[in-house]
């Protein structure tokens, strides 16, 4: 498998009033062709910001970012982070497109669909208007829009929602990128229309060979379409690991709330386990875990660690890793019993 | 989007109908006889009498009514015998003051008022958008902060103060524009002349103006700016000049037409203090001396005339929206 994206050690921060916000602390990733991973997370999280951080799309005076993302641009690798804006721009669209969470916004209501699709491939392909059009109409298709044709010349407003993901994934795929960025793509749309998405993201993700990064808060989506999880919690990785791993076998107490907290069918008239307290603010980060205040092992962690140093991510296994004071071996023990109850 | 235009003009002329038999009906409630306002300094009864037949006073207020609306359509005649005159279709009464059919006077003044709002409207839509554009695009640094200062200095000052400082520095302390004592000239006729004559009245009306469009194009394009689809144009790899220029300033556009075209029509029948100080023979002055004398045919033609506009733009403001905006399009 090539490796189409590598993230190491990226911090985003924002000047603020009141502070810098560090909306990411640290975070390390890879993706690579032909696979889906995941970035789970509650808002304010980072898991966005990760993202917009990819495309450049981050305002150069407010925010500060270190550490590097390299993005394979058709074999060579590039460092985001110290590219120039025309440099970025070239890369946007071409080797990395995004699609956005609400399709209802996301286009432009004054320009019709096939004109909005055409411009992502013109600004890499100056002068070829027909190929752009005919490109549009193509993707159109592709992406399953009834009679392209026709629709490629009507307005946004006239498209239902999940219509309108399919006219951004059509628009996203117009160069052929080899990274997807999907953040939070079937939050705005309904169930039934959301499987319908998620089936045609992995159908076209096998076509076209890419690489998908898909931010979400929805640990089913993640279930249905993702390969390998990156949870995040407070600007960092708080776990990290392949689907099954993570879902049957989950290492890092906040994972877990977050699987305790999914609601169940079978769990008639029990109250919904809802993770306690809130997240801490990013501007005054407490000095230990950034979980610790809301974790309910706290007291089996051996030392007082948890208040006074923040986890390593580190693991007994190099592809599942999480952070926590708590030996492996002892959460292992711990969490099996609540993991059955769940599983039950 | 012709059953659309079609729908809209009649709708139109039954807001025209219902306002111009409101202003009517008001200004029968008045309390003056008009018949009385018609005669001179040597008033008798008699004569008072007799212009009350001849203009139709006597006759009850909807017939009174009626007979203004057919006059518009197929003129007036007044009086009978050797004594009657008449105004030609469309006839919006007779003023007695001026001895003229306010037809007439109407049509001597709208070309006035009209040269001048539609210089003052380019003016200040050049002014005003291209300042909210540079205070956009160089937000909260020099450029941005010296708009500012001309936004507030020019919605603070009124306009008969801008009009008179720039009538007193420009016209008559430096002489840059002369003094024109020739009066209004066509444009066609005389385009020197007529530039002369309105530059300084279309700045003064611009100012107060270009502030509002300073302000509101920049809002709006920082609001703009900040939508879903311009960071979609960005993750497209649109340059930052045509996200700004083409996607931005596009959806700017058909709010601000709307503001264009109601301010537009306030001018015609509102730019009173404007026309005053320099002198313009237009509606807005002629309405205020009419008031000033109880000249109420002429009252009554004005306030009509100013109501068609404001409807008749608010038709086109719609229809250009309709063109516009692809949401309120109709099919």
């Amino acid at each position: 498998m090539s490796e189409l994206l590598r993230i190491e050690d990226l911090h985003v921060s924002f000047k603020t009033d009141d502070g810098a916000v560090r909306a990411v602390d640290g975070v390390s990733l890879t993706l690579n062709a032909g696979e889906t991973v995941a970035i789970v997370g509650e808002s304010g999280s980072g898991k966005t910001v990760t993202s917009l951080s990819v495309m450049g799309l981050h305002k150069k005076g407010s925010a500060q970012i270190s550490g590097s993302i390299s993005l394979n641009d058709g074999g060579t690798f590039k460092n985001v982070v110290s590219l120039n804006d025309d440099e970025i721009r070239d890369i946007r669209g071409r080797a990395v497109a995004m699609i956005f969470q609400d399709p209802m916004s996301s286009l432009h209501p004054y320009y019709k669909i096939g004109n909005q699709l055409a411009e992502a491939y013109l600004v890499h392909n100056p002068g070829k208007k027909k190929e752009a059009m005919a490109r549009a109409i193509e993707m159109l298709d592709l992406v399953g829009i009834p009679e392209p044709a026709k629709r490629a010349v009507e307005f946004p407003h006239q498209f239902s929602g999940g219509m309108r993901q399919r006219v951004m994934i059509a628009m996203a795929l117009m160069n052929s990128p080899q990274i997807l960025i999907a953040d939070e793509p079937t939050t705005a749309l309904d169930v039934t229309v959301q499987a319908q998405i998620l089936a045609l993201l992995s159908k076209l993700k096998k076509e076209f060979n890419m690489g998908i990064l898909l931010i979400t808060h929805d640990l089913g989506v993640v279930a249905q379409v993702a390969d390998r999880v990156n949870v995040m919690y407070a600007g960092r990785i708080v776990e990290e690991g392949a689907v099954d791993d993570l879902f049957y076998s989950p290492l890092a107490p906040y994972t877990l709330g977050l699987l305790k907290s999914v609601p169940r069918v079978t769990s008639k008239n029990e109250r919904l386990k809802a993770i306690p307290g809130q997240p801490p603010s990013l501007i005054n980060l407490p000095v230990g875990c950034p979980f610790a205040p809301r974790c309910e092992y706290k007291q089996h962690s051996p030392e007082a660690g948890c208040n006074t140093t923040k986890p390593a991510l580190i693991g007994t296994s190099p592809t599942h890793r999480s952070r926590c004071h708590i030996p492996e071996s002892l959460r292992h023990d711990l969490f099996a019993k609540e993991l059955k109850e769940l599983q039950s | 989007m012709l059953k659309f235009i079609g729908r809209r003009a009649i709708f139109a002329a039954l807001t025209i109908l219902i306002v111009s038999a409101v202003v009517f009906g008001i200004f029968s409630l008045l309390p003056f006889d008009p018949a009385a306002l018609t005669c001179g300094q040597r008033c008798t009864d008699q004569i008072v009498e007799a212009n009350r037949v001849r203009l139709g006073f006597d006759k009850p207020i909807y017939e009174q009514y009626w007979l203004f609306l057919s006059g518009i359509f197929l003129g007036r005649t007044y009086g009978s015998g050797s004594s009657a005159f008449s105004c030609p279709a469309p006839s919006f009464g007779y003023s007695f003051n001026e001895n003229a059919c306010v037809t007439n006077m109407l049509t001597e003044a709208l070309p006035i008022t009209i040269s001048l709002a539609i210089g003052a409207l380019l003016l200040w839509l050049t002014v005003g958008i291209g300042l909210g554009i540079v205070a956009a695009k160089f937000k909260n640094r020099w450029p941005d902060t010296s708009s500012s200062v001309f936004v507030l200095l020019a919605t603070s000052l009124p306009t008969f103060v801008t009009g008179l400082a720039l009538l007193i520095w420009v016209t008559i302390k430096w002489k840059i524009v002369p003094l024109s004592l020739s009066g209004y000239v066509s444009i066609f006729d005389n385009p020197f002349g007529f530039f002369q004559y309105f530059i300084l009245p279309w700045i003064t009306l611009a100012i107060a103006y270009a502030a509002i469009y300073t302000r509101f194009t920049r809002a709006a394009l920082l609001e703009t700016l900040g939508e879903d689809y311009i960071r979609t144009a960005r993750a497209k790899g649109v340059g930052e000049r045509v996200v700004f220029f083409k996607h931005t300033l596009r959806a700017v556009l058909a709010p601000l037409i709307t503001l264009a075209g109601l301010d537009f029509a306030g001018l015609i029948g509102g730019a009173i203090i404007t026309e005053t100080i320099f002198n313009l023979p237009g509606l807005g002055r002629l309405t205020l001396r009419s008031v000033y004398e109880f000249d109420l045919s002429v009252v009554l033609a004005t306030t009509i005339l100013a109501a068609v506009v404001v409807i008749v733009m608010n038709l086109i403001v719609d229809m250009l929206y309709a063109v516009l905006d692809p949401r309120v399009r109709i099919t």
